[in-house]
């Protein structure tokens, strides 16, 4: 038994501060919402990789999106969203009038192995731990269930399976990244929507990605977790993203819910000292 | 991009349409945790610490069965805690897996710890006071448990707040207090029931001012949410918070108008007590689910902090639905 407490700051490489000597440089991915075809090959590629059960076959009228969000069970899930607004290339154009018509967004959603990583924190086991590559996976033998990782994330990533009990999630291929193999949602990506690589390749492309867009007249464009001063101290996993982040089901602004531990800590204190006070005084002032 | 959110001036009204959604799915998975579990166990260590103390306190002050009474539902209610604790993870020996190390970072793990001393501590105590033996070890496990009471007590506000549930996160400043007021409510109570109204005033006393302090800080909490507040007046939520407000203020005023004398009146308001600080973990569990379950709760206030921070203008454009 062992006391554990890692504090990763912002901007620092969190396989550095988890206590690694000597790390490789962190990986992630890049996923390029405007490029996904919506075939699904990284959740089939996903699931055939790391034998993650099936979970159900269910139409569920949400466009072609039948697999409906991440869990135990999906590591990948692309997210289809029908919108009536005209291409940016008719825009610009400027031959037609901006409502109207139909955009199809497509994006494959993924664990965004944060540098603030909640359900790390909180996992009272040390299953959930930071792999020298600076991505988060949960052991399985040492997960006991208890649940706590699944409320914890911002997200909506890890979730527990049935008739198992324990929790689940992306492990950016730790097999595949130990042999320097790439992901094997990044690998079957017939376009090259999902990268795989050194993170900070992999912001620099971002954001060359970005500038090309919006010249395409793409305005709602932006990226997503790619800034080490959010939240969450950056995403390992960033995204390039064609509307508001919600759109797309995830959250606009999150928070590590530890970051505000320590004052929650403070107050569990008092509050506990106040109890024992309010005990004492109904003693003390009562005679027999 | 045209702004999809139209806002009305007073920045603090913000209508539930005004916001967007993945096909109105959850951002957040709920919590898995089964709510007789998970609700009964904030409520039992709630008990266990509140009456710990109140033990401690009898003990001092020479009330014997009083001492008694607390001792036993402390023991009672932390053996039942541990039951449910591993009943929710499903597998017993999974409980030790809790114990591999010691986390700060995670109130789950520091609460094993604290309920994994606590309660084997209690129970020495309770045991060699049911049995008149070996009274100075009996008066030390009494004061371990009273050391850790307040701890246990309240280290249940930091496990439901350090989450992202938002019902249960933003109220991380006013759940402490909630927390520790219900468990002086329900230790009250539970003495009230059980003790002779000869040594039962100081439960009495705790029980006006805990369950007074439980109906305002649970107030306080909800207002300061703004918005996620409403997830308390949804559903099961609101049904358990007003069978609490309910049982907190006729157990208040039962245990008024007792004075010292009218014990089964006492008795009933005791139970009040007990059945109100109950009500009050159910309702704030329940809140939780209703929050992760909504995305209005998890989107709006964020996108809210986002807009604060980057000023962007705002669109009076306001299409009903993105999809």
């Amino acid at each position: 038994m062992r006391v554990v407490s890692v504090r990763v700051q912002n901007g620092q490489d969190p396989a550095l501060a988890s206590g690694y000597a000597d790390a490789p440089a962190r990986v992630g991915f890049f996923t390029d919402t405007s490029i996904c075809i919506g075939c699904k090959a990284c959740e089939v590629a996903c699931k055939e990789w790391n034998h993650v059960p099936e979970d159900g076959l269910v139409l569920t009228g949400m466009s072609y999106d039948n697999t409906q969000r991440l869990d135990a069970n999906s590591w990948r899930h692309v997210a289809f969203i029908e919108q009536p607004k005209r291409l940016a290339r008719e825009l610009t154009a400027g031959t037609v009038d901006a409502d109207g018509g139909l955009r199809w967004l497509m994006s494959s959603d993924v664990c965004k192995h944060c540098t603030h990583a909640a359900c790390l924190d909180v996992c009272p086991t040390g299953a959930l731990f930071r792999t020298q590559f600076g991505s988060v996976v949960v052991q399985a033998d040492i997960c006991n269930g208890c649940g706590y990782c699944v409320p914890a994330c911002p997200y909506g990533v890890i979730d527990q399976r049935r008739g198992d009990g324990r929790a689940w999630k992306c492990t950016l291929c730790y097999d595949r990244t130990k042999d320097g193999l790439t992901t094997a949602c990044a690998a079957a990506c017939p376009t090259e929507s999902i990268q795989y690589g050194p993170l900070d390749e992999l912001r620099e492309r971002a954001a060359k990605r970005l500038e090309t867009v919006k010249a395409d007249g793409f305005a709602g464009a932006r990226l997503y977790g790619e800034s080490p001063d959010d939240g969450v101290g950056g995403q390992g996993s960033i995204f390039l993203l064609l509307d508001e982040p919600e759109v797309y089901g995830l959250p606009p602004d999150p928070v590590v819910t530890t970051r505000d531990l320590p004052s929650m800590w403070r107050r569990v204190g008092v509050a506990g000292v106040a109890l024992a006070a309010a005990v004492g005084a109904a003693f003390v002032g009562t005679r027999r | 991009m045209s702004g999809r959110r139209g806002r009305s001036s007073a920045p603090e009204v913000v209508p539930p349409a005004e916001f967007t959604s993945y096909y109105g799915r959850p951002v957040l998975h709920e919590p898995t945790w089964k709510a007789l579990d998970i609700a009964g166990y904030l409520f039992l260590g709630g008990l266990a610490g509140g009456s710990s103390l109140v033990a401690a306190g009898a003990q001092l002050t020479g009330r014997r069965r009083l001492t008694r009474v607390a001792k036993v539902g402390s023991t009672v209610a932390a053996g039942l805690s541990l039951v449910a604790l591993v009943h929710d993870l499903g597998r017993p020996e999974r409980f030790l897996h809790m114990l591999r190390m010691v986390k700060p970072t995670s109130p789950m793990s520091v609460g094993s710890w604290v309920l994994a001393v606590y309660a084997p501590t209690s129970a020495v105590a309770t045991a060699l006071d049911l049995a008149g033996r070996l009274p100075v070890l009996g008066a030390l496990a009494t004061g371990g448990t009273a050391a850790l009471a307040p701890a246990l007590a309240s280290y249940t506000a930091a496990l439901v707040g350090d989450t992202a549930v938002p019902a249960w996160h933003d109220g991380h400043r006013e759940m402490p207090f909630v927390f520790v007021s219900s468990a002086g409510a329900s230790a009250a109570g539970w003495a009230l029931l059980f003790a002779p109204s000869s040594e039962a005033e100081p439960a009495r006393r705790l029980g006006i001012v805990a369950a007074v302090a439980e109906l305002a800080s649970s107030r306080v909490m909800e207002q300061r949410m703004g918005m996620v507040g409403d997830a308390f007046g949804t559903g099961r939520a609101k049904r358990w918070r007003t069978a609490s407000t309910a049982l907190l203020a006729v157990g208040t005023l039962g245990a008024l108008a007792a004075g010292r004398r009218r014990r089964p009146l006492a008795r009933a308001a005791g139970a009040a007590l007990l059945a109100g600080s109950a009500c009050t973990r159910f309702a704030v569990f329940e809140a939780g689910r209703e929050s992760a379950r909504d995305p209005r709760y998890t989107v709006v206030p964020q996108r809210r902090r986002l807009d604060a921070q980057t000023s962007r203008p705002v669109s009076g454009v306001m299409p009903a639905r993105t999809w």
